[in-house]
């Protein structure tokens, strides 16, 4: 998608450039921009490094699966499939606890697990099941304690105070989130009318 | 509130610090190993944000940027929302490195603590990058027919990026 989006970005620049007689600073852009980009990873660099590191020592001692024990309750009520299903729910609670704690990097291959242990069940294998669906649902809600990147790219610009949006981001995020599962929900319903 | 945000960084550190020496890490390993995989992931979406944030301040310079948030502000000046977070919240679902470029390219514009950059700051943080989470997690199990998740997901997708708007000028105004 992004070969076919990248691509016209630019095109469209390019004609729009030459229509507004704004050449000097397209091709002054072309310049700045490169640079700009290569500025601004080397500005996170610092910042991006040191937390990864933190948070491992907190994987390390065991802080998500001690977490994911807590939520392991609420999230078996989403899946009923897989109630019974100890495998999947803890892999879905790794998933979801690696989520909220921001650590993308373990989040993904445990919610890759979790998926291939809902598949073992499901009955049509080219075909979603109520679980599963409800779990990308809630994969595709970004639900996250500390979105670290957000605060240093606002430390970077010069806010004031990259954290005051915090409060703003975990409302957003948890009525959105509440959204997405009571519309899976609904449509989950739906779907079994009309088969 | 400002107060308690600034305390969350440094308490956040000394709680993982306590926890950690409580369950016999050895604390500065880990942080080194995790440091390295911190490096491997941001120097992974350098040519990403390269490409992107170079083809974002083209637009910018080009006055395509301005051309569409002109079109578009009778629509978003009726339901008060700021012109500039429009592209962000239509390339949110569908790029990462995409929205971190516009993203970054609203920040340095409007200012980072005006209306509109709390808005894109929010919008950013609040949802996630969709299609390539479906991709990703279907496509690992080869599984073809989705069902309802897209919609449900863009739904909730939809929702927040209203949420941010109206959330972000019931906490700070506009």
């Amino acid at each position: 998608m992004l070969n076919y989006i990248w691509g016209a970005l630019m095109i469209i620049s390019i004609i729009c450039g030459f229509v507004t007689g704004r050449t000097k600073e397209l091709a002054d852009s072309i310049f700045s921009g490169a640079q700009e980009s290569v500025e601004l990873v080397i500005s996170l660099f610092g910042m991006m490094c040191f937390w990864t590191g933190f948070m491992k020592i907190a994987e390390l001692g065991g802080l998500t699966s001690a977490l994911s024990k807590i939520f392991s309750p609420i999230l078996q009520r989403l899946f009923p499939e897989y109630k019974s299903n100890s495998k999947a729910i803890s892999a879905i609670c790794m998933n979801v606890t690696a989520n909220l704690l921001g650590l993308g990097n373990a989040a993904t291959p445990m919610g890759i697990m979790a998926m291939k242990e809902m598949q073992k069940k499901n009955i049509k294998k080219d075909t979603a099941n109520n679980s599963m669906a409800m779990f990308v649902v809630i994969n595709t809600a970004s639900i996250q304690l500390i979105p670290t990147f957000m605060a240093i790219l606002r430390q970077k610009h010069g806010s004031r105070e990259p954290f005051d949006v915090l409060p703003a981001i975990w409302i957003v995020s948890i009525i959105s989130l509440i959204i997405g599962i009571t519309v899976a929900k609904i449509l989950e319903k739906r779907g079994k009318k009309i088969e | 509130m400002n107060n308690i945000a600034s305390y969350t960084l440094p308490i956040i550190i000394m709680l993982i610090l306590i926890f950690g020496y409580s369950k016999k890490v050895p604390v500065f390993d880990a942080f080194i190993s995790g440091c390295k995989d911190g490096m491997n992931s941001t120097i992974s979406i350098a040519p990403s944000l390269i490409g992107l944030i170079t083809s974002v301040s083209m637009l910018k310079a080009s006055g395509a940027l301005d051309i569409f948030s002109s079109a578009i502000s009778p629509f978003t000046n009726m339901l008060g929302i700021p012109a500039e977070v429009i592209p962000l919240a239509i390339l949110r679902p569908i790029s990462g490195s995409g929205s971190i470029a516009l993203l970054n390219g609203i920040l340095s514009d409007v200012g980072v603590d005006s209306f509109a950059g709390r808005v894109a700051s929010v919008m950013m943080s609040a949802t996630e990058t969709t299609f390539y989470t479906v991709t990703v997690y279907f496509g690992a199990v080869g599984i073809k027919n989705t069902r309802h998740t897209i919609p449900s997901a863009l739904i909730a997708d939809i929702s927040g990026f209203f949420l941010s708007v109206l959330v972000v000028m019931l906490l700070f105004g506009v």
